[in-house]
């Protein structure tokens, strides 16, 4: 299919206006959880389950399921609760989860909770796009203070190098000079318009002894890479790294765990190479407008407690509360298996490092590895 | 039927006449069509014009809008999107019709030309992921073509793949949709070119050559050029196959509008894909206008039977 973005999003946009129905304002109890802040304030979790099993259902946007195993998340968040999941626009980005919640307010298709990347999360912070929600072990996240409760430090993806075994055990970056990788590496995204991909020159330029504020040796290292013909522009997909047109892939771990799983079950090797420990922490929040607030904050609950943190654990991403679970024993074996020593903590860009950084590469990306 | 015979047969009173309100319920019909047109393409299209024109607080601006003309990366985007789209059309155009023309003087109604038709009937709308993944297997490094180039030619641009990750694999990619699109827009006026005409030209003494000179040129040259310019717009517009086999999101416009509202990395702006796009919608009416004026001359010659 061929088609204009523009076009699809006013569309979606259209037919979901289009689709609205009012909300229906259920009868509720005594407790109005639209404006719950933490379960204590609600009564108690054995309520807010109550009144999430009363709502049904839960919207969740821009999940897919390879992603930090959001697959068996919401498996298990159906199957511990009974409740309906309503799974919007899995490819979706930050940005797009916002827009869609904006268009449908007040209607029942609105997303209740949001996965955000930060400089998103930090644009929406005090628009009232959020609803302020604490959970349990809320204190025991890193750098969860930050969000004031509006949304929470969900999990880590640390950046790495994902390579067919084939072609042996990388040990440094220079490896991938070598002629047999010609067209071999990709990024997934542009920097300038995914934060996977800005991460992944982020990781690069540090481990070349870079900085956040400066990523020009990054950027050098790409552009040797393009000139060499190593590095391919090409958007890797699922079905391009299965079928090895894109051996080598520069993403989150949370991504390439997924890869490396499905390529075991295949009996062919996929191995990680983490030259430097970068990553971007991602945010959970309860939407303004969500149609099933109990849901939606029981969501909350479910995934930044023992349960999810050891689901992303396993799927690849570091979750915030991982610390605090391996220092109270909590953390399951397999976790920590996956994880291992390195990817518990990683370095993190601030939202205007990652704006300067913008604002220099919009010249000197195209420059280094344009077509 | 003569008047005498209708006034006998219709009602007395001309408004309420069944004839009446069989020529006004012929609209009837249209008004499903009007209805999704209006809602997939009319308020899309009012929205996107509007939002062009708004600054970040919603109120009338022409910043962001006028703001793009100085943009070296918008302009060069731009230009990028015209170049790519007035290549392939053309391209896929010429091949095209030579295509529909070997198609026209075989014989209808074999296998061949029921296959060719079905064939570009499903290809003309082969685009996306799939199109990319379908090019990356079989020319992309790895890819089939090229790894047996390697062994059989290897200093063949078959065994050296970086021509397809660039604008002239783009080329060749889009030319992939866009000659069977030209078979299948081409094809119908082709077959209306009359044997007679031939035959006409030939009894006067006419040479082949003037034939064409005279007679099939200038009669094929309305609905060619107006094939073209759909061409044209089918690559201009297209999305999906650019943005997965080129990562650069200020490579083409439509790349450049999805950067626009989806960036992650703090590139969103709302106006300013709005106002590209409204750039575009500026470049598809000029186009689609030619083509209206186009048809016009094309349609007199289809009368002719």
């Amino acid at each position: 299919m061929k088609f204009n973005k523009f076009t699809t999003v006013s569309v979606v946009a259209t037919l979901s206006l289009a689709l609205s129905i009012p909300m229906m304002t259920s009868a509720s109890a005594a407790i109005n959880y639209a404006e719950i802040t933490s379960a204590s304030k609600g009564g108690g979790m054995g309520r807010l389950i109550a009144a999430c099993k009363a709502e049904g259902q839960l919207n969740v946007i821009a999940l897919p399921h390879y992603w930090a195993d959001y697959g068996s998340m919401i498996a298990g968040f159906k199957a511990t609760y009974g409740v309906k999941i309503d799974e919007a626009n899995p490819e979706g980005s930050s940005q797009e989860e916002i827009d869609a919640a904006i268009t449908n307010k007040g209607t029942k298709r609105s997303p209740d909770v949001f996965d955000l990347g930060v400089a998103i999360a930090a644009k929406y912070k005090g628009t009232g796009t959020f609803a302020p929600y604490k959970t349990k072990f809320w204190q025991y996240i890193d750098n969860a203070e930050s969000g004031d409760g509006e949304y929470t430090p969900n999990y880590t993806g640390i950046l790495t190098i994902g390579y067919a075994g084939k072609f042996g055990t990388v040990t440094k970056l220079d490896d991938f000079f070598d002629p047999k990788f010609k067209g071999a590496v990709s990024l997934n995204g542009d920097p300038l318009g995914s934060s996977a991909a800005m991460n992944g020159l982020f990781m690069i330029n540090k481990a070349l002894g870079g900085t956040f504020d400066d990523v020009s040796k990054g950027v050098a290292w790409f552009k040797k890479l393009k000139d060499l013909g190593n590095f391919v522009n090409v958007n890797p997909t699922e079905a391009t790294i299965a079928s090895g047109q894109t051996p080598v892939v520069i993403d989150n771990g949370y991504v390439q765990a997924g890869v490396q799983k499905k390529f075991a079950a295949a009996g062919v090797s996929w191995k990680l190479f983490t030259p430097a420990s970068v990553g971007s922490t991602y945010n959970s929040a309860v939407s303004a407008w969500a149609p099933n607030p109990a849901c939606a904050r029981l969501w909350m609950e479910y995934t930044l407690g023992e349960t999810g943190a050891n689901i992303w654990a396993i799927g690849g991403a570091s979750p915030t509360i991982f610390q605090w679970l391996l220092k109270t024993g909590r953390a399951s074996a397999a976790a920590k298996a996956q994880i291992g020593k390195s990817r518990i903590k990683a370095d993190r860009a601030t939202a205007a490092q990652v704006a300067a950084a913008r604002v220099y590469l919009k010249t000197a990306w195209p420059a280094a590895v344009g077509a | 039927m003569t008047q005498a015979q209708y006034s006998r047969t219709g009602s007395a009173n001309r408004r309420t006449g069944s004839r009446y309100w069989r020529s006004k319920s012929a609209y009837l019909g249209v008004i499903p069509f009007f209805l999704f047109a209006s809602v997939f393409l009319f308020y899309p299209t009012l929205n996107v014009v509007t939002g062009a024109f708004r600054d970040q607080n919603s109120q009338f601006s022409t910043k962001v809008l006028f703001g793009l003309l100085e943009s070296n990366t918008a302009r060069h985007a731009f230009f990028n999107s015209l170049e790519i789209s007035a290549i392939t059309a053309s391209v896929g155009a010429i091949l095209g019709a030579l295509f529909a023309w070997a198609l026209v003087t075989g014989k209808p109604g074999t296998d061949f030309y029921r296959i060719s038709i079905a064939l570009s009937s499903v290809l003309a709308q082969f685009g996306g992921v799939m199109l990319t993944f379908a090019f990356l297997a079989t020319f992309g490094f790895n890819g089939v073509v090229s790894s047996l180039a390697l062994k059989v030619l290897p200093n063949s641009f078959l065994a050296n793949s970086s021509w397809l990750y660039e604008m002239s694999g783009m080329i060749v990619v889009y030319t992939f949709f866009q000659i069977p699109l030209m078979v299948l827009v081409f094809l119908p006026t082709l077959e209306n070119l009359r044997p007679q005409w031939r035959e006409a030209s030939d009894s006067l003494g006419g040479k082949p050559l003037e034939y064409w000179l005279r007679i099939g040129i200038p009669i094929l040259t309305p609905s060619f050029v107006g094939a073209a310019l759909l061409l044209f717009v089918n690559s201009f517009s297209a999305y999906a196959t650019a943005a997965t086999l080129i990562n650069l999101s200020d490579f083409l416009t439509p790349l450049q509008i999805a950067s626009a509202l989806t960036s992650e990395v703090g590139g969103a702006n709302p106006t300013e894909a709005k106002s590209l796009a409204l750039y575009m919608v500026i470049v598809v009416i000029i186009v689609m206008t030619l083509y209206a004026l186009l048809r016009r001359r094309v349609s007199k010659w289809e009368q002719i039977r």
